[in-house]
């Protein structure tokens, strides 16, 4: 199979490990002075926009950032709770690059590309580096040296942390470091914005609208290149573990501006949230993946077994993962853990008033470590209280705040019962197609980040999903750009004397006005409609259709009649929905039904594309294709490509195939046993 | 379920509406039946917009994002107190186990000079940028790092600039303020990066830097009455001003 001509992913040549450093000292630069005129703009401030803005103006570039929220440091990347990998070996365990481009595309069920992934390894250590030198206060051991953790799908302790807050901290970084480009006069910061277009001209991304959600004001912004850094689009299953306002507008924009969507359909269940607990519920909060340390996953061995966890005795408790998966146990990857507890739930095995949870039990691990600190405060023959007193003081300091928040949400105490867990939607893998410089199908226009769909394949390991955004802003798009930006710097010295050259233009160009009356129009359609159903209840109508049928199982007929319910969805939405307020007022109303408007489309379109792939891989599972003790059965043969939508018009895509290519690893039958 | 047992209240909510930061606003009474106490205060607030809306009255604007506890956003005074009454959680984490059936719950903005009113429950809090944009930072450009275990830090400063480092944002400590101060906020940033080594460098400036631009955004001086620490849902320590204060008095002596 060859590769769509419209997709050229870029990859340099030569060996896997000289691919980037001798590309990143081969590509074009662009001297200081012409930065200067160069203006950038970063939509999105969490990990990956914080750090490629910050960036980009310590290079001299002129860089806006826009984000919805208040402050860039409520970005949703602020929430990752266990940790972030880098291939340090510092615990001598058998870790290098080779190992953490291993494990990832193979963690990505061989749906990942070679170059991108490897590069992703080689510039993780850079990353702690960085973060370190800018004050993120990450775990240490009494040596003052750092510390680190395991992860699923990995059998090397390669995960950094901060407590359970771990995205905090390195997003307080990002942010300190852009504040300081902000004071200094480098960053122009839009707060409270949101992107609501790109403008093309010619082909070419040459800037925004936005929305400025104080007034109201339509705003147009120019920009030399557009980086998307606008994270994933999880919500569009409405209940999911992503903040209330992360959406797909900006990214889904792109898409109908020319940006092709790469495996839309790849989305990552995590295993271990907490259950659903009514009606009510607005989002899913998780616990993180580090809590697979020390935490032991189990159910019942009877079906219907209503005794409370701590009565049922060892024997009858069936710990399915270690079970199923000895090599790995407990620290299985994401999918195969989910899908192990949909399993158990499915069966029968389930626990809790809803039957659809499974128990997370640190009782076991708490006594370990009682008796090592015992052990270590030379106490002899210590009461098994004094044990139990003393572990859960280790599991406090380990995990503290995720134990304080799962007691808040349920009101049960999780060092005296075992959490009960079940999965929900986390993270996309799919996102905006980007060639190696993460330039997306629009020359000019780059997304970074969960944005895009490069390095995850068909499921991300846990840790990593920090480790992509840091590198993409800190040190990838600091290269790569320069690459687009040189051409421009050609370009604007050859129109130099051209009266309606874009560079003298700007905003004035008849394309940011179209634009802008088209967005401006759409606004006043939302108000228009006047209808009898709220914004809310749509977006919860089309969660239920995606959870249902797009979820952690799918088949043929129930995406089939997934696109025909959203189709229908999408037809009452426009004639019946309500939304009250100005358009030139604070009206969030207003804001979340653009949001819900867009993950209407995507969810057709993931639909669309998890109809079309007959196989399962990763998160994907299609129930038609499975081995007989259950696992994901792939189909290397006809499906190892990466699918990139491009949108026709409402309800009609273009498929195009980029053909993934192995040189470095075998692919192989994903194992965990 | 949760530990609620499906138990349901009904309640009266006085909320502050105000349709902009130039309006005058007012308190508007409103009746909510059957809210489970396994909700979030916040899903009760979705409740409720959804029940005003189907009224074909405009929603509640409050600020909120992540819902679990860490991105700050969200800042309701709930009767009388920052976060409502419960200790060490923000609004999105109080849950409706916390109130009684029938009880009267009045909920307002944040209420300090240097964080005005945006609309209804939403206050700006850019002040908190422009404080860490003056030198809430350490002046290292991408790329300039060394490994990273070659500065080693004891685990007691890093357990300590960790703590400091825990607060979010949120503004609580304004709030509760009686005199809007923001020394929690800003001395738990001076205290996270002088405590540790990356932060010594520019020790001395950062203090005096954040300090002076603190004053300039109209914050109200600390009078040592504690609501910030009590208040606060990350339990950020007022030794953190202790600290800051010494730091303030090393950076003036030169």
């Amino acid at each position: 199979m060859a590769s769509s001509p419209k997709l050229d992913s870029k990859i340099p040549e030569g060996p896997i490990d000289q691919k980037w450093s001798k590309y990143r000292s081969t590509v074009a630069l662009v001297n200081p002075a012409n930065k200067r005129s160069l203006e950038v703009l970063v939509v999105g401030s969490g990990l990956a926009g914080a750090s490629a803005a910050a960036t980009l103006a310590e290079m001299g570039y002129k860089v806006k950032v826009f984000c919805f929220q208040d402050s860039p440091r409520r970005a949703h990347s602020i929430a990752a709770q266990g940790g972030i990998n880098a291939a340090k070996n510092y615990q001598n365990d058998g870790d290098s690059t080779y190992r953490l481009f291993y494990d990832t595309i193979k963690g990505g069920d061989y749906r990942a590309r070679e170059g991108n992934v490897y590069r992703l390894a080689e510039v993780s250590s850079n990353i702690i580096d960085q973060c370190v030198a800018q004050g993120v206060p990450l775990a240490r051991e009494y040596g003052g040296l750092l510390s680190n953790r395991s992860f699923g799908g990995t059998q090397v302790q390669r995960t950094f942390y901060a407590a359970g807050q771990t995205g905090q901290q390195l997003l307080l970084g990002a942010y300190s470091a852009l504040q300081r480009q902000v004071g200094m006069g480098a960053v122009e910061l839009c707060a409270r914005h949101e992107m609501l277009d790109v403008v093309t001209i010619d082909g070419k991304a040459r800037g925004i609208i936005a929305r400025n959600l104080i007034t109201g004001a339509m705003e147009k912004h120019f920009g030399h290149a557009v980086l998307l850094c606008t994270g994933g689009y999880g919500n569009v299953f409405y209940l999911s573990t992503n903040a209330m306002g992360s959406n797909v507008t900006a990214a889904w924009k792109a898409h109908k501006k020319g940006a092709f969507f790469g495996n839309p359909c790849y989305t990552q269940i995590h295993p271990t949230c907490i259950p659903v607990s009514g009606d009510h519920q607005s989002k899913l909060t998780l616990m993180s993946e580090s809590l697979r340390n020390d935490g032991r996953i189990w159910v019942p061995k009877k079906k219907d077994d209503n005794r409370k966890p701590t009565d049922i005795p060892e024997e009858e408790r069936d710990y399915y993962l270690e079970r199923r998966y000895p090599a790995f146990g407990n620290l299985v990857p994401r999918d195969v853990a989910s899908r192990a507890a949909k399993e158990r739930c499915d069966a029968g095995y389930g626990v809790g008033a809803s039957k659809k949870a499974v128990y997370l039990d640190f009782a076991f691990n708490t006594i370990r470590y009682g008796k090592t600190e015992a052990a270590k405060l030379n106490l002899h023959n210590p009461s098994q209280e004094e044990i139990v007193r003393l572990g859960k003081e280790v599991i406090k300091e380990k995990y503290g705040n995720l134990f304080d928040m799962y007691q808040q949400i349920t009101g049960e105490n999780p060092y005296e019962v075992p959490m009960r867990i079940y999965p929900a939607v986390h993270y996309t893998m799919g996102g905006l197609w980007v060639d190696y410089n993460l330039m997306t199908t629009v020359p000019g226009l780059y997304a970074l980040g969960e944005a895009n769909f490069s390095d995850h394949g068909a499921n991300r390991l846990g840790a990593s999903a920090l480790m992509q955004g840091l590198a993409d802003g800190y040190f990838v798009i600091p290269y790569t750009l320069g690459v687009y930006l040189s051409g421009e710097v050609s370009r604007m010295s050859a129109e130099k004397d051209k009266a309606d050259s874009i560079d003298k233009l700007k905003t004035k160009h008849p394309e940011f006005d179209k634009a802008l009356e088209e967005q401006t129009a759409l606004i006043n359609k939302f108000l228009s409609i006047k209808g009898t159903k709220s914004v809310e209840s749509f977006h919860k109508r089309l969660g239920l259709i995606m959870w249902e049928k797009c979820g952690m199982a799918r088949n043929k007929q129930g995406l089939t009649e997934a696109i025909g319910e959203i189709q229908a969805l999408r037809e009452e939405f426009w004639k019946d929905v309500r939304v009250l307020g100005d358009a030139n007022e604070f009206n969030p109303d207003l804001e979340k039904a653009g949001r819900v408007a867009d993950f209407i489309e995507l969810g057709e379109l993931m639909c669309k594309d998890a109809l079309h792939r007959e196989e399962s891989c990763g998160g994907h599972f299609r129930e038609e294709h499975q081995e007989a003790d259950g696992e994901a059965k792939r189909d290397d043969e006809h499906f190892k490509y990466v699918a990139a939508w491009e949108f026709k018009n409402t309800s009609n895509w273009e498929l195009h195939k980029e053909e993934l290519v192995y040189e470095n690893i075998k692919i192989a039958q994903r194992s965990y046993k | 379920m949760g530990s609620g047992n499906g138990e349901l209240l009904n309640l009266t909510l006085k909320v502050w509406r105000q349709k902009n930061s130039k309006a005058k606003g007012s308190f508007e009474t409103h009746q909510l039946k059957g809210i489970s106490t396994d909700m979030s205060f916040l899903e009760m607030f979705d409740v409720l917009n959804e029940q005003l809306i189907h009224e074909g009255k405009e929603a509640i604007a409050f600020d909120h994002d992540c819902r679990e506890g860490i991105c700050g956003m969200c800042s309701m005074y709930i009767n009388g107190r920052p976060h409502g009454p419960k200790g060490a959680v923000t609004t999105c984490q109080l849950h409706m186990r916390s109130f009684k059936n029938n009880d009267t719950i009045v909920v307002e903005p944040w209420r300090s000079v240097a964080f005005p009113v945006i609309k209804d429950l939403v206050v700006d809090r850019s002040a908190f940028d422009r404080i860490v944009a003056s030198g809430g930072y350490v002046s290292v450009n991408t790329g300039n790092a060394k490994d990273a275990n070659n500065i080693l830090i004891p685990k007691p400063a890093a357990d300590d600039a960790f703590a400091a480092a825990a607060c979010i944002g949120c503004g609580a400590c304004v709030a509760t303020c009686k005199n809007g101060s923001a020394m929690l906020f800003v001395s738990a940033k001076v205290s996270q990066l002088a405590l540790l080594p990356q932060g010594q460098v520019e020790r001395k400036e950062r203090v005096l830097k954040m300090v002076q631009q603190m004053d300039e955004e109209g914050f109200g001086n600390c009078t040592n009455t504690g609501a910030c620490e009590a208040e606060c849902p990350k339990e950020i320590s007022l030794e953190n001003i202790a600290r800051m204060n010494r730091e303030m008095i090393g950076a003036s002596l030169k």
